[in-house]
Parts: structure tokens; sequence; C-alpha cells
């Protein structure tokens, strides 16, 4: 276990901001703390390095409580939002600074930095300082400063928050590619649900102070606890239903009451591709109109309007698009084929619940 | 250009922005200008004018006189404990009032800038008070032998509580505003409290620790009414340049005063000078650390 978070809560004076956080990171692990800002993902992240003290609970690097720890021997490499750079020594200043500090000897200071120039890619950008750089080149330079005196975890906050969007999916790559090779235990926080998808191992979701679910990128998007996570984590359809006649409705749709009784509500949701469309109009029971197609590569999403006025979410792929014959104003006939209860009057959470006998596609684009 | 004309272009200004007309402009710009001109840079030009006016000679004579050697001496010597002792306080208190929340924070920001706000003869007479003969420590003071009052030890109580908000009023917003992700990067990777300090506070406020202290300088050099109650102005012991210039004014020789005045003035256009140069360095580098910083924070776009 390299990390361990035991019921640990941190309070700003009268404000709280994370409560009661249990969860731990396997050795090796590259974690993402995902959610809206102010979740307290960037405290968690704060207080495993020892920026901020826990108001309660325990934290544990390595098996080793560090609470009591500062932040000089937690043996944590940090990476800002900010980068942080320090503003007036050059790049190898920089690298070789947490080295110098820790008394390593010239020679293998110079030889420490002169690998991490190689691992990083930073050729001959030793002796320029930080204004005279390029956004990614100052986050690699942050990250080959955090690395230098080989930490047991790196900790980074918000580490694409500041470069733009081309230069964003580069270093995403080049952030899994470098954790493939190291190997090093990483926890990144992140607001982008995309972002932490594509790179992480398993991901941390927060909101206001609490740990909403934790699990890998698939099991979070194909089994949300809850529905901020549901929302939060990919496009999600939600509908209230009110239970009349032993079925749940609304609007023109219908569902089972799964036990509910009359009068009673419930919410669900479903993914846009639980939602099966076709032009033919006799294919599937229900009927809308394609109000607009948004292009997200492979795969479309469409925008259904029923008859009632009620609009839902659905994707399909390029190919199915054009065989079908698909355009905007078209009438379409469609199915929905999973959902999820997300809460209900009087009862719990529910699993989720088949209409047809379809496995969902796995996930990919446009999610 | 005639008075429509002027008109007309100020009225075709303030439509484009919201811009005064032009005649209300230069109306400002001429008082403005005139002002310092008379109250700042002809009085200035008007002492080496009268400086030289018994020429090159007799300016060197005043300028070499034993006692105006004793004031120049005394004057460097009080700035060069002043100013350091001052130094060490500004960084001080400002690293704790930035970096710091404690009780009593707003109470320790008034008294930095009491010393602004009290007339300096008023400042002089508290110590005449405190360590004075018929003071609270006086008789203490005058049983073992040590003299403060009339010597050069209040000279330098004096200056330093004159000039004691210098430094420290300088650092305060600078080491506010450089905000801690640097030193808190420091911290991760190892360094202690006064490693941070030195390594990544100091060079980045270094331009305006500079101006601090050259400001602080001038005014422990220039300091008359605080210097004037404590020093006794005992001709050859006591005398700072000031003080040797008062004294100087009053007797018969009109060129003589102006003659070590120039020295003063000399030293107030060198330090607005140094002054220059160090708010155009120091603006630079807070662009540059805007430019790594807060620049690339701004085109961070929130996604959806």
């Amino acid at each position: 276990m390299s990390i361990e978070l035991r019921n640990v809560s941190k309070q700003f004076g009268e404000v709280p901001a994370v409560n009661n956080i249990n969860f731990s990171v396997q050795e090796g692990e590259l974690v993402a703390l995902l959610g809206p800002s102010g979740g307290g993902k960037t405290t968690v992240l704060r207080m495993i390095g020892g920026l901020e003290m826990p108001t309660q609970g325990d934290i544990f690097i390595r098996g080793q409580r560090v609470n009591d720890v500062p932040v000089q021997k937690r043996n944590i490499g940090f990476v800002f939002q900010s980068y942080a750079l320090f503003s007036s020594m050059t790049v190898f200043k920089n690298i070789a600074f947490g080295l110098k500090i820790k008394n390593w000897k010239k020679k293998d200071r110079e030889n420490r930095v002169a690998e991490l120039i190689q691992l990083l890619e930073l050729q001959g950008l030793e002796k320029r300082y930080p204004h005279q750089l390029s956004g990614g080149q100052r986050q690699r330079i942050a990250i080959a400063r955090a690395l230098a005196s080989k930490p047991d975890v790196l900790l980074l906050d918000e580490p694409f928050g500041a470069v733009d969007a081309k230069i964003r999916q580069e270093l995403r790559q080049w952030l899994v590619n470098l954790h493939h090779d190291l190997k090093l235990t990483t926890l990144f926080v992140t607001h982008d649900q995309e972002e932490a998808m594509e790179v992480s191992d398993r991901i941390v979701i927060f909101s206001k102070g609490n740990l909403e679910q934790i699990g890998t990128p698939r099991e979070i998007y194909e089994q949300p606890m809850n529905e901020f996570v549901a929302r939060f984590v990919g496009v999600m359809n939600i509908l209230e239903l009110e239970v009349q006649n032993g079925v749940a409705r609304r609007n023109e749709l219908e569902f089972p009451a799964h036990g509910s009784a009359a009068g009673q509500k419930m919410r669900i949701g479903f993914r846009p591709y639980a939602v099966q469309v076709s032009s033919d109009l006799t294919a599937y029971r229900y009927h809308a109109v394609l109000r607009h197609t948004y292009f997200l590569g492979v795969m479309l999403r469409l925008e259904l309007v029923l008859p009632s006025g009620l609009v839902l979410r659905s994707r399909i792929s390029k190919e199915d698009y054009s065989r079908f014959g698909l355009a905007d104003g078209k009438k379409v006939s469609f199915e929905i084929r999973t959902y999820r209860i997300l809460s209900r009057e009087g009862g719990l959470l529910g699993d989720e619940v088949a209409t047809t006998h379809e496995m969902p596609p796995s996930i990919g684009e446009g999610i | 250009m005639t008075a429509s004309q002027t008109q007309q272009e100020g009225v075709a200004k303030s439509q484009r922005s919201t811009q005064e007309p032009a005649l209300v402009k230069w109306l400002l710009i001429t008082v403005a200008i005139l002002f310092s001109v008379v109250f700042i840079f002809l009085p200035i030009i008007n002492v080496f004018v009268q400086a030289f006016s018994k020429g090159w000679s007799h300016y060197w004579q005043v300028l070499t006189q034993p006692d105006t050697h004793s004031a120049i001496r005394l004057t460097l010597l009080v700035a060069a404990i002043s100013v350091p002792l001052n130094v060490v306080f500004g960084v001080a208190a400002s690293w704790a009032i930035a970096k710091f929340e404690f009780r009593g924070k707003s109470i320790l920001l008034t008294f930095i800038d009491l010393p602004f706000s009290i007339s300096p003869v008023v400042s002089g007479l508290m110590f005449i008070l405190l360590f004075g003969v018929n003071g609270l420590f006086g008789s203490w003071l005058d049983a073992h032998g040590v003299k403060i009052i009339f010597a050069i030890p209040g000279i330098v109580l004096a200056t330093i509580f004159v000039t004691f908000p210098f430094v420290a009023r300088e650092l305060i917003p600078l080491m506010q505003s450089t905000g801690s992700d640097q030193e808190q990067v420091a911290m991760t990777l190892g360094a202690s409290g006064w490693q941070t300090f030195w390594h990544i506070t100091l060079p980045s406020v270094k331009w305006g620790l500079l101006y601090g202290v050259i400001l602080c300088n001038a005014r422990a050099m220039g300091e008359f009414g605080a210097v004037s109650v404590v020093s006794g102005h005992i001709t050859g012991m006591t005398d700072t340049l000031p003080l040797r210039i008062e004294k100087l004014y009053n007797e018969f020789d009109p060129a003589a005063p102006f003659a070590v005045a120039s020295l003063l003035a000399l030293l107030a256009l060198v330090t607005l000078a140094l002054k220059t140069v160090l708010v155009w360095k120091s603006e630079r580098d807070e662009r540059i650390a805007q430019q790594s910083g807060i620049a690339l924070r701004l085109r961070t776009a929130p996604k959806k």
C-alpha cells in the first residue's frame, strides 16, 4: 500500500473542506482525484504532500503514519498548477535545487540532472530561464524537479490546466508513458473528467468535500454510484418518473414501476449509448425528431425531441448514421435499452436495468 | 492650431474614448509641470548656483573644513549603523506579516507606520524623555557612565526610529504578492524555512529591498528634526550634515551652507536615479513572473 487515508477531515476555520475521507492507493498506481472546483480534491492532495494538516484522521505513506512528518521529510514530489518554477534560476538549477538542499555531491547532482533532462526530453534548455520556455517545457521541468531526488510518490495539482488544448493532449499521453516507464505512485488532481478517464488507472471522485466514488474509469462510467457521479462523468439522460397505474411515466415514456406505489416519484438515468435509434419508424416503439447532430469524431451525438417536447440524447456510429440516411429534422423511432434507477421515494438505488438483452458498448470516444 | 481646431479635436477624442477634451488635458499638464519647476526643480538648481557663487576654490574650502569633515563622517557612520539594522528589522517584519497569520498583526502594521505620522521633533523628544538626564532611564545610565543623549547613540536611535518604516513598507506588499507557490515547492524539495528564504524569497524581492534601502539611506542621511533634538549640536562632535548646514546658514558666509547642502542634493539626485533603475528592473521581473505564471493561468479555459 503506497498511500492510505483513514477518516481524514479538514476544516479551514469553520468551513469544512474535506469530510471523513477513506481511500488507498497501491504502489505504482496512477490515480486521478476528480471533481468540480471546491470539491476538496486539491486539499486532499496537499494533505498527502504535507502542505496542509488534516483536522482529523491519519495519512500513511508506505505504511508510515506521516501526520507529524513535516513536508521536507515526506519524500514526495509535488507539482503545482502554476508550476512555480524558481524564476531567478536556470533550468539546471531548478532541477538540481532539491539535490543541493539534500547535500548531494556536485558530480552526482550533474549526473542526476542529465538523466532527467534525457528522460523528459529537455536537452539544450539547461541554461535557459523559466520565462524563456513554453508552457509544455515548463511543466516538464516542474516534473523533472519533483522527480529529481527520487520521491516515493508524485503529486500533481491540475497538471494540464495551464496549457492549451493541443499540448494538453500531448502531455496526457506523455504522462501515461512516463508513468509506464517509472512505475512511480502518482496522484493527480483534475476537474476534467475526460482527462481522468483517459489517463488514470483509478479515479477518486469528490464533491463538496465528500468522496463520491472510487473505481476504474470503466466502473465509474458504467456503474455510477449516484446521480452526481453519473452526471459528472460523461453525458447522462436523467428523467423524473411518476408512478401511475403500475407504470412509471414521464410524458410518453413508460417504464416498469419496480414495486413503487402509485403517486411515488423515481429518478432514472441512461447513457446516450442506451438510446437505440432507427430511421425505420416501425422498428421501435417511441418516435422523435432528430433536432441536432454533434460530430464527436467516430461517434455522433443526436439530440432527439419527442412529440411532447422532451429532449433525449443518443449516440450512434458514423457508419450507422449514413446507413440510416439520418439528417437534422428527420423523424426517427427509438428505444431505451438500459437504464439505472438513481433515486426513488422510500427505496434504495437499483442496479442497471436492461429493457433488452444487448450489452452496452465499451466506453470510447464521445462519452 | 486655432482654439476652435483644438476644441474640435478634443470633441472627436472624447467621442472616441472616455478621454477629457484636449484643453483640459493640456491645462492639467501645464499646471503640474509649472508646479514642479517652481517648487522642486528651481530650488534644487538654486542650491548648486548658490554653492558655487564664490567659485570652485571656496566651495572646496568649505567642504574640507575639519568640522564639515567630521559632519560627513558622522552622517556616514549613523547611516552605516541604522540602515543595516532597519534592513534586518524590515525583512523580519515583512516576512512575519506576509507569511503568517497571528494576533496583533494589524497593530504591528500600524506601529510600523507610526514614525511616518509622528513629527520628527516629537520622535526626538521621546528619546530625551527616555534617556535624558531627567528621563526614565537617565539616572541609571548616568550612574553607569553611558551617554546616549547629546551623543552618537542618541543620534543613531533617533535615525533608526525615523527611518523604521522604509524597508518594511516596501517589502510587505511585494512579499504578499509574490505568492507562496515557489516557497512551498522549495519546502517539498526539502528546504528548511531559512533555506527557502535565502534561495527563493530574497532573490524574488531583491529590487524592492534595494529600493527600500536607498530610500532608508536617503532619509537617514537627511534627517534633521529628530536628530536636532537629541544631538546637542556640539560642533565637530555631534553635528550631522543637516545640522552642519543649519549652523553654517546662521553664520556670515552665504555660500557655505549651500556648498554642504549641495552634497545632500547630490545624494537626492543619485537616489532618484537609482530608484528609477530599480523600479524599471522590478517591473521587468514582475512582467517575467507574470508571463511564466499568471498569464498562463488566464489561458486556462474551463472545460465543460
